[in-house]
């Protein structure tokens, strides 16, 4: 107390010296308490994404471009999900949904690569490109593709220097066969007229 | 003396409301009110720090300031608790829902400074409250902001699809929706 008494401005500075130290304790704690491993809004984007990591939308895979719409970028960059992804991915997020960005490609039916085996080299270069690693294949050895890893993202075309990888449509299994809704106009309206 | 609390709790939230009545902390109540849901995570956040933030302050004052004569210096050591609190809150929401996290955004550390936390700590010993009545004070003060949050997010969503004339559309018409619910808390006034 004799301290307050002579010097108060000396206790002042010690008395919020001592407040701020144990604040900067407290919270130096919770950081370690409370540390987030890595971003667990940018994995549960990641999971609605695709997975083709096609690259279309100009980052190098889902899980970049998932890590940057946590930061805030647009929604819409996606063309292999399609707009089912954008809703899914404004749901989560909370915000409006928007068209597909025509400028990163359009929305396209599910393709899966096929090499045609009598045309190919063995260059290996499509087996550098796939990010899936959906080729199997050795130097000089005709390659082919494992058709339920391929993700149809188009990548393996461009390197191969024969032309001969075709990207033919994914034929609907059970796994992927969707009911054919009905046209919009079941029920007369005017709703449309008004 | 639960008559005694009761009626502290409906005085805070209801009479002296602290958006409405004493105009303080208007500018999450401003900010934050385009939508219902983050009009209720805002609150569930204000709540939060303000019930502890109250309580914080009370025994930085009474146990440090008081004791060491140092009462001259309430606001700034008030300020640094407040910050201390929203800091850890804002760690526990990123930690347990990086969604919220998300959608408050910047208004999260904005509840530093938000007035509405400040002026409880400073009123809790203006009014010289005791430990219960401080927390009690500060829980009514947040339960008043998100009533009037949340009924105001409600408001500006049903005036976002209005047909509004076109000079008062956006935050004009928000601030004459913000005035009316003003006046229509001054009929509290004299309840308790």
């Amino acid at each position: 107390m004799s301290l307050v008494d002579t010097q108060p401005v000396l206790a002042a500075l010690i008395a919020l010296l001592g407040l701020g130290i144990t604040f900067g304790a407290i919270l130096g704690f919770a950081s370690i308490r409370f540390r987030t491993e890595g971003n667990p809004l940018a994995d549960q984007i990641n999971q609605i994404l695709p997975q083709t990591q096609c690259g279309q939308c100009g980052y190098p895979g889902c899980k970049p471009y998932a890590a940057a719409i946590a930061e805030g970028d647009v929604i819409n960059k996606c063309p292999p999900g399609g707009q089912e992804t954008i809703d899914a991915l404004a749901d989560l997020l909370d915000v409006e949904s928007m068209p597909l960005d025509a400028e990163h490609g359009e929305e396209k039916a599910p393709k899966v690569a096929f090499i045609r085996e009598a045309e190919c080299i063995g260059c290996t270069k499509c087996i550098q490109a796939c990010p899936v690693d959906a080729i199997l294949g050795a130097a000089k050895v005709m390659h082919t593709v494992i058709a339920d890893e391929c993700t149809g993202c188009d990548l393996c075309l461009d390197p191969c220097p024969v032309d001969c990888i075709d990207m033919i449509e994914r034929k609907t299994g059970i796994q992927h066969w969707r009911w054919q809704l009905p046209s919009d106009n079941i029920i007369a309206t005017d709703r449309a007229a008004a | 003396m639960l008559a005694e609390y009761a009626l502290l709790l409906v005085g805070t939230v209801l009479v002296n409301n602290f958006v409405l009545v004493q105009f303080l902390g208007l500018c999450p109540f401003m900010g934050v009110s385009n939508k219902l849901e983050t009009a209720i995570g805002m609150s569930a956040a204000t709540t939060f720090v303000l019930t502890l933030a109250s309580a914080c302050s009370y025994l930085t004052y009474t146990w440090l300031l008081v004791p060491l004569d140092l009462t001259y210096l309430r606001t700034i050591s008030f300020i640094l608790v407040i910050a201390v609190v929203v800091q850890f809150t804002e760690m526990v929401v990123r930690k347990s829902s990086p969604l919220l996290h998300r959608v408050l955004g910047v208004y999260l550390p904005l509840i530093t400074t938000n007035c509405a936390v400040l002026g409880v700590a400073l009123l809790n010993i203006n009014k010289a409250h005791t430990f219960s009545q401080s927390l009690l004070y500060g829980f009514g003060a947040a339960v008043g902001f998100s009533l009037v949050l949340v009924l105001f997010s409600a408001m500006r969503e049903r005036l976002a699809v209005a047909d509004v004339p076109l000079p008062f559309q956006g935050a004009a018409i928000g601030m004459i929706a913000a005035g009316l619910a003003s006046l229509a808390f001054m009929g509290f006034a004299g309840l308790v």
